[in-house]
């Protein structure tokens, strides 16, 4: 009994994810939740996704990324033109290339294909960034943040300033198959899929070697780690991820315009990942969620909501620096959830 | 293109070149003594044009209590400047030593000043704006516009002023921090921040220097900007600053001349690029510009690469 209970304890996190999905699908799909709250918690979604890759280079490599929302557009364009494009009949693109029920196979690609591009992105940034100082990437980054949207308003064909739809008529078509919350589904599906992507990617050989980078790069490149090579793909990963949550936002909404991804949109990434804290995957987790819903909450204080918000954090940089959890996971704060959510290595570690 | 034109081109870009390199001074001055890019310091110009716009009014005798006499024109202008500087230095001091003094003294990351920097940027922004509301401001016209016409060149007196004091403050500040002890003492905590205090220099006097010199250029910037520009917004010294972060790095951080450079180069490209191509690739070009200048030389044209050593 006891061996079959901790065997089982290192599968309670998945299946506790797994029960939170069907939930929140579930309620949607049942019209329990509004749609306002579905929408919500939609964008909840997209910012664990935003925050958590952030926080792969800003708090993992302790580098300073600060053009998060560039490669969020890069991805959400990318996805965008490519589902309009292929789904739906454009007056740009011409008649659709095919049926529009094919979207319910092909989505999730197109997403992937969103986030390569904006993971190229992220190498074409990486290649000039990493040759000097830590600030040196902050710089850059900021500028491009500025390129890319600019470029995309000077690309009329695509709508320029005024913005880009479509992206809700390939959601209706993947509806007319299925009457399912088709976007909540992959929304969420995909933030699993990030949270455990960079998990295994920070415990795995060369996430440590990331973290080797923060601690000391000198000693890092001395105990046979290639920095070099290590940012760079850590870079990549986290501007891929970044641009797979610019796809997703985009087809949330159904219109994306290049104001959407200024600067304000990559302060809000790096405030989250700074109040979750550096370094700790489930800060940036617990960090968007928080965020988020405050936003929300504050919205009736409208004009008075970005007055209150940067205070908060102001106070909260004053009083508790390293931001909720800083490199430290939530169960190492609550020792209660290590007992639950046991990992794989201690219930090895048991036998 | 014609000569007039161009010429006339050339002074616009002065002018746009020094609003940044003033703004670039500040960047460039505290993130040589700190380390620390004050991303607040484009929301600093903007409280500068403000208080500028208050203490001119006032001084003109626009509210109900006014001063006892009147102030002749020149008084008024030198009045605005001196008292504009000297608030806009107080609210930058302010800044550090509510927000930046309490973090540095913890020990912690230079990441988290950077994103306190932020958060102030965002609440000066968005403090004017739930404070004063979002009606745009008129500059009043404190120094009457001249035209002037050479061979088909027309430029006003606005563009002139603005030109000679940047070159002004230039000079100033060259003076101060290559020929003052202040000076080498910010010079030396850039350069050693360890053996510094040992020496005897009191390092915060020094950063608290740094931030009255920054925050009073900034107060200049704005004010000028204000004369030249007479719309005042809450948002207007967001992208101004952005920008002016990047004329200083490009210049090489830290540098006085850098700041300079690197403001006239960014001015020039802006006023340029919009006369070839459609302005709104003014920004694309412009940011394309300094990362090539950036890739070609990444510590900046005046900057010099320091080695870290084991």
């Amino acid at each position: 009994m006891l061996v079959w209970f901790c065997r089982m304890k290192q599968y309670s996190l998945t299946l506790s994810a797994f029960l939170f999905f069907v939930l929140v699908v579930g309620l949607s799909w049942a019209g329990t939740l509004s749609s306002y709250i579905q929408l919500v918690l939609m964008f909840v979604g997209v910012n664990i996704m935003m925050s958590s890759s952030l926080n792969l280079v800003n708090g993992y490599m302790g580098e300073f990324s600060c053009g998060h929302a560039g490669f969020m557009a890069v991805g959400a364009y990318a996805a965008s033109l490519v589902t309009v494009w292929c789904f739906t009949a454009e007056s740009v693109f011409g008649p659709n290339l095919l049926p529009p029920a094919w979207a319910v196979v092909l989505f999730p690609f197109i997403l992937l294909f969103g986030g390569v591009i904006a993971a190229l992105a992220g190498l074409l940034v990486a290649i000039p960034s990493f040759r000097t100082r830590g600030d040196y990437l902050a710089i850059i980054t900021l500028a491009v943040n500025y390129i890319v949207k600019s470029a995309i308003e000077n690309i009329q064909p695509i709508g320029g300033a005024r913005g880009f739809m479509g992206m809700a008529r390939v959601v209706n078509g993947m509806k007319e198959v299925a009457d399912i919350p088709w976007m909540m589904i992959w929304t969420w599906a995909f933030v699993f899929l990030t949270v455990l992507l960079i998990k295994r990617f920070v415990s795995s050989t060369y996430g440590k070697g990331i973290i080797a980078i923060r601690e000391d790069e000198i000693a890092a490149e001395i105990m046979g780690v290639n920095t070099r090579r290590a940012k760079m793909v850590a870079f990549m990963l986290s501007s891929g991820l970044a641009g797979l949550a610019g796809g997703l936002f985009a087809h949330i909404l159904g219109y994306i315009n290049p104001g959407s991804f200024g600067i304000m949109k990559s302060t809000e990434a790096l405030v989250m990942v700074y109040l979750g804290g550096m370094g700790s995957l489930s800060g940036s987790v617990l960090s968007a969620v928080l965020f988020t819903l405050l936003l929300e909450i504050l919205r009736p204080l409208q004009l008075y909501k970005w007055v209150v918000v940067p205070f908060i954090l102001i106070l909260l940089m004053l009083f508790r620096t390293e931001g909720l959890l800083g490199h430290r996971e939530l169960t190492d704060v609550f020792p209660i959830l290590k007992r639950i959510f046991g990992s794989r290595e201690e219930v090895h570690a048991a036998f | 293109m014609t000569l007039s034109i161009f010429i006339q081109n050339v002074m616009n870009a002065l002018q746009w070149g020094s609003f940044y390199a003033l703004i670039a001074l500040g960047y460039s001055m505290v993130y040589g003594v700190l380390l620390l890019i004050n991303f607040a310091h484009g929301d600093i110009f903007m409280v500068g044009a403000y208080i500028g716009f208050f203490i001119s009014t006032f001084l003109l005798g626009a509210y109900g209590f006014q001063l006892p006499w009147k102030l002749s024109g020149g008084l008024v202008i030198f009045l605005t400047f001196l008292l504009t500087m000297a608030l806009t230095a107080g609210v930058g001091v302010a800044i550090e030593r509510v927000a930046y003094r309490p973090l540095r003294r913890k020990g912690v990351s230079r990441l988290y000043l950077v994103i306190t920097a932020l958060m102030v940027g965002l609440l000066l922004e968005n403090g004017n704006l739930a404070l004063l509301g979002a009606s745009r401001r008129n500059f009043p016209e404190l120094i009457p516009k001249v035209l002037y016409s050479v061979g088909g060149v027309n430029f006003s007196n606005t563009k002139i002023i603005v030109i000679i004091v940047t070159l002004l403050v230039f000079v100033f500040l060259q003076t101060v921090v290559l020929k003052t002890k202040w000076g080498m003492a910010m010079r030396a905590i850039s350069y050693d921040r360890m053996a510094v205090p040992l020496m005897g220099v009191p390092v915060d006097t020094i950063i608290v220097m740094t931030f009255v010199l920054g925050s009073s250029m900034a107060a200049v910037a704005g004010i000028l900007f204000a004369v030249s520009y007479p719309v005042l917004e809450p948002y207007m010294g967001a992208l101004v600053g952005w920008k002016a972060f990047i004329a200083a790095v490009v210049g090489g951080i830290g540098e006085i001349r850098g700041a300079i450079a690197g403001g006239f180069i960014l001015g020039f490209t802006e006023i340029f690029v919009a006369t070839v191509f459609p302005s709104t690739f003014r920004d694309l070009i412009a940011f394309g510009v300094l990362l090539l200048i950036l890739t070609l030389r990444p510590n900046g044209i005046f900057g010099i690469a320091r080695r870290t050593k084991v």
